[in-house]
């Protein structure tokens, strides 16, 4: 089979299995209906698998393939196709999706068990998958589109998926409200940049941009800028973050698989996507590096005091895009990738490991109230210990390679970038002390009362009918624990993908240890060959020294957090007293909320209240629709005094008038 | 024979035809006169046919005749309905559609 034939089964198997669980599986109780869609996916990983065979028994000249099933529309100036681009860039992406969804769907046969809307789950997740590899393969701007507003209502179904609790779905609303902005950012910048090229193919555009754009063109710095906002909105970057945290309200496979693992990589991706276009303009290009770094800092700060298990891991997910969204930024494209994949790794282990813990709390989210389950849960504290220890970047686990090749590349390149190194250094260190007063606090000390019960081999099963996070009284039917959850420990379905991506998240980052091997630079080559910036690669020596660095920043924040929630356990409150102002500032998240409230939220209703009492009351029911029908009553009025219902009325004056014609014929004649 | 005279004839037949259409009352009268109308202008038509020596105004009259049955059929069966219904055969009282 040609490569493209792969990129296109690819596509097939997820859209196939989404519609035939919607269609097929009505009302269905078992696991058939998730099995069937994580077969689906798992198909379509193994087409990925192929893509990649099939691209690497090419040369590398010719690894660039575009294919098309259809034109839309070819008119003048216009090139709509349904076209996909395999390209090394592209399938590997494809195979971080595709293989990660692998493993969430198989956990999620077993997480999602007792739920009512299995089959409803399995369906949506399906059809996430689907658009997500739509947006990754595709091969001109219009897909691009299309698979990026898929991704945005996909997330919005999956967040809102307990549709009877009120949080979920206002949290789903608020999360397709700022995606929708990112959506209309890439289109007008998609516009920007077509105005010029014509073409809305991303290869021709690549070939064509630096002929019809100069040096930090205004359009072109327009056009990416509102990129930017699309893959901000995408991937949670300040000031359009704030629907990430709040997403947590989704079930924890799906805050695994798109709120950590795929769709927010999503501006990742579009950034080395468009990189000819933002080599050409670096001022953009800058503006992604500093607000990257901005948010791997803010996310970071929130993450040390939040007390929602899952939203500490949300602003984690975020510190890290900040740094993908840096490295990609500044043309450390096979760094931020590396860091895409390996945090795909991590990060999802973590949110599965944060499902079984939630689960064994009985749906309670809250750090205040667990405490010691490492005995009664020992499966799970492994798994956290690994993706904690991934996540702080410690030697020999894949983030410790991969988040310093970020910053090694950044204090390599110069030119002021160092400051964001350093600021990346600053992350490293909230990073560990983060990541381990989760695990600390959760795993460690006296055991709480649930942990207690487990270890005692009873699963804490609360009284259902409240919603955990509020306590509100809440519809039974839709919404977590429901009649019964599952933890790890005793789900194999669950225990497996754990087990994968913990082996994952240890070894992942041998593909890419600098003086060993570059197996990702060298694979993504051929997508970043007329880039200036990518070959800028920091010498082993440096890049080795900024590893021990980055091991010793990590292990000193994880030292940290030992001394203030383990050695000294009344550090936390000691030091919440004594700078109350500052925590009181990271655990309102900055103000962020409570700023866009301001600043949008209020003056918009303002606006609409306006519109509503003086527009549409005033001139358009009183003046514009008004006017007319009064004209048309007056005149109506009239004429229908013509009509008597006499017959002979009628007769006389179609006589008359006839006769009046006739004369004026025979006259005019 | 000059034309005029056939004309003559015509007009007045139509004139009887369109004051009886204007002043009686009775849909079935109305009916009758309108006949006399249209035949007054088939007699035109024939007339002319014939001082012209051609058959076009022949045929046209016969397809006036056509329509004059058909127009008679509807209003006949419209007049055995309003009687059906018991509804006066004055077509001054029956008034109701107006505006």
């Amino acid at each position: 089979m040609s490569t493209t034939t792969f990129g296109w089964l690819i596509l097939l198997f997820p859209l196939l299995g989404c519609v035939v669980i919607a269609l097929g599986f009505r009302g269905e109780r078992g696991v058939s209906a998730g099995v069937l869609g994580s077969l689906a996916i798992f198909l379509s990983f193994a087409s990925a698998v192929g893509a990649l065979v099939s691209l690497l028994g090419r040369s590398d000249s010719s690894r660039e393939l575009t294919s098309s099933l259809w034109s839309y529309a070819t008119t003048f100036g216009v090139d709509a196709k349904l076209s996909i681009l395999v390209d090394p860039l592209s399938v590997y992406m494809a195979l971080i999706v595709s293989g990660v969804s692998t493993l969430i769907h198989i956990y999620s046969v077993g997480y999602m068990k007792s739920d009512r809307g299995y089959v409803r789950f399995f369906s949506y997740l399906n059809f996430f998958v689907f658009s997500m590899l739509v947006l990754v393969l595709a091969g001109n701007f219009l897909v691009l589109i299309v698979g990026w507003a898929f991704v945005g209502a996909a997330s919005y179904l999956l967040i809102s998926f307990w549709y009877r609790r009120t949080t979920a779905t206002r949290a789903g609303l608020k999360a397709f409200v700022i995606n929708v902005l990112g959506d209309v950012g890439l289109v007008l910048g998609t516009f920007f940049i077509f105005r010029h090229t014509g073409t809305l193919d991303f290869v021709r555009t690549f070939h064509a941009a630096p002929h019809v754009f100069g040096h930090n063109s205004t359009d072109l710095t327009a056009g990416c800028l509102l990129l930017l906002v699309g893959a901000f909105a995408k991937s949670a970057q300040v000031p359009l973050h704030t629907w990430l945290p709040d997403a947590m309200e989704g079930p924890t496979p799906v805050s695994a698989l798109i709120h950590a693992a795929t769709m927010v990589t999503a501006g990742v991706y579009l950034i080395a996507r468009m990189h000819p276009l933002f080599e050409l303009a670096t001022t953009a290009a800058d503006v992604g590096a500093i607000i990257g770094c901005a948010t791997l800092i803010i996310a970071a700060t929130i993450a040390i005091v939040q007390t929602d298990l899952k939203r500490v891991i949300a602003y984690s997910t975020m510190s890290q895009i900040g740094y993908m969204i840096m490295g990609v930024s500044v043309g450390a494209y096979s760094a931020g990738l590396f860091h895409l994949m390996t945090h795909a790794f991590f990060k999802a282990l973590l949110f599965m490991a944060a499902g079984s813990l939630i689960s064994a709390m009985g749906g309670e989210q809250s750090l205040d109230k667990m405490r010691g389950f490492r005995r009664a849960m020992p499966f799970t504290f492994i798994c956290f210990i690994i993706g904690g220890l991934a996540l702080s970047g410690l030697p020999p686990f894949s983030g410790w390679l991969s988040k310093d090749d970020i910053i090694a590349y950044l204090d390599h390149r110069g030119g002021g970038f160092e400051i964001l190194g350093v600021l990346g250094y600053v992350g490293a260190l909230l990073t560990g002390i983060y990541t381990f007063r989760m695990i600390f606090r959760a795993f460690f000390g006296e055991p709480c009362e649930e942990a207690r019960e487990l270890e005692q081999g009873h699963l804490h099963h609360p009284e259902s009918g409240f919603n955990p996070g509020t306590g509100e009284l809440e519809d039974i039917d839709v919404g977590f624990p429901g009649p019964e959850h599952h933890i790890a420990e005793r789900d194999v379905a669950m225990k497996v993908p754990m087990a994968v991506l913990a082996v994952l998240a240890v070894v992942g980052g041998v593909i890419q240890i600098p003086g060993v091997d570059a197996g990702i630079r060298h694979f993504l080559e051929p997508s970043f060959a007329g880039s200036r910036l990518a070959n800028l690669d920091p010498s082993d020596s440096s890049a080795w020294i900024g590893l021990i660095i980055g091991a010793v920043i990590g292990l000193a924040g994880i030292g940290i957090a030992y001394r203030v929630w383990i050695a000294a356990p009344g550090t936390s409150a000691r030091l919440q007293v004594r700078f109350a102002p500052v925590h009181t500032f990271f655990y309102n998240k900055w103000y962020f909320d409570e700023l866009i409230d301001f600043a949008v939220v209020r003056p918009t209703q303002w606006l609409g209240r306006f519109a509503e009492s003086v527009l549409e009351r005033g001139v358009i029911a009183g003046g514009v629709t008004g006017g007319t029908l009064g004209v048309v009553r007056a005149f109506s009025a009239t004429v229908r005094r013509l009509q008597t219902g006499f017959l002979r009325y009628y007769a006389a004056a179609m006589l008359i008038g006839v006769f009046g014609m006739a004369l004026y014929f025979l006259i005019s004649a | 024979m000059p034309i005029g005279w056939y004309l003559v004839v015509s007009a007045l037949i139509f004139c009887i035809g369109a004051v009886g259409v204007l002043t009686r009352p009775n849909p079935l009268v109305i009916l009758l006169c309108l006949e006399l109308m249209l035949n007054a202008a088939n007699l035109a038509l024939v007339a002319f046919s014939r001082m012209w020596g051609n058959q076009a105004g022949q045929i046209f009259a016969l397809i006036v005749m056509v329509v004059a049955a058909c127009e008679v059929t509807v209003g006949l069966g419209l007049i055995v309905a309003i009687y059906r219904r018991h509804l006066a055969i004055n077509v001054d009282e029956l008034n109701e559609l107006r505006g």
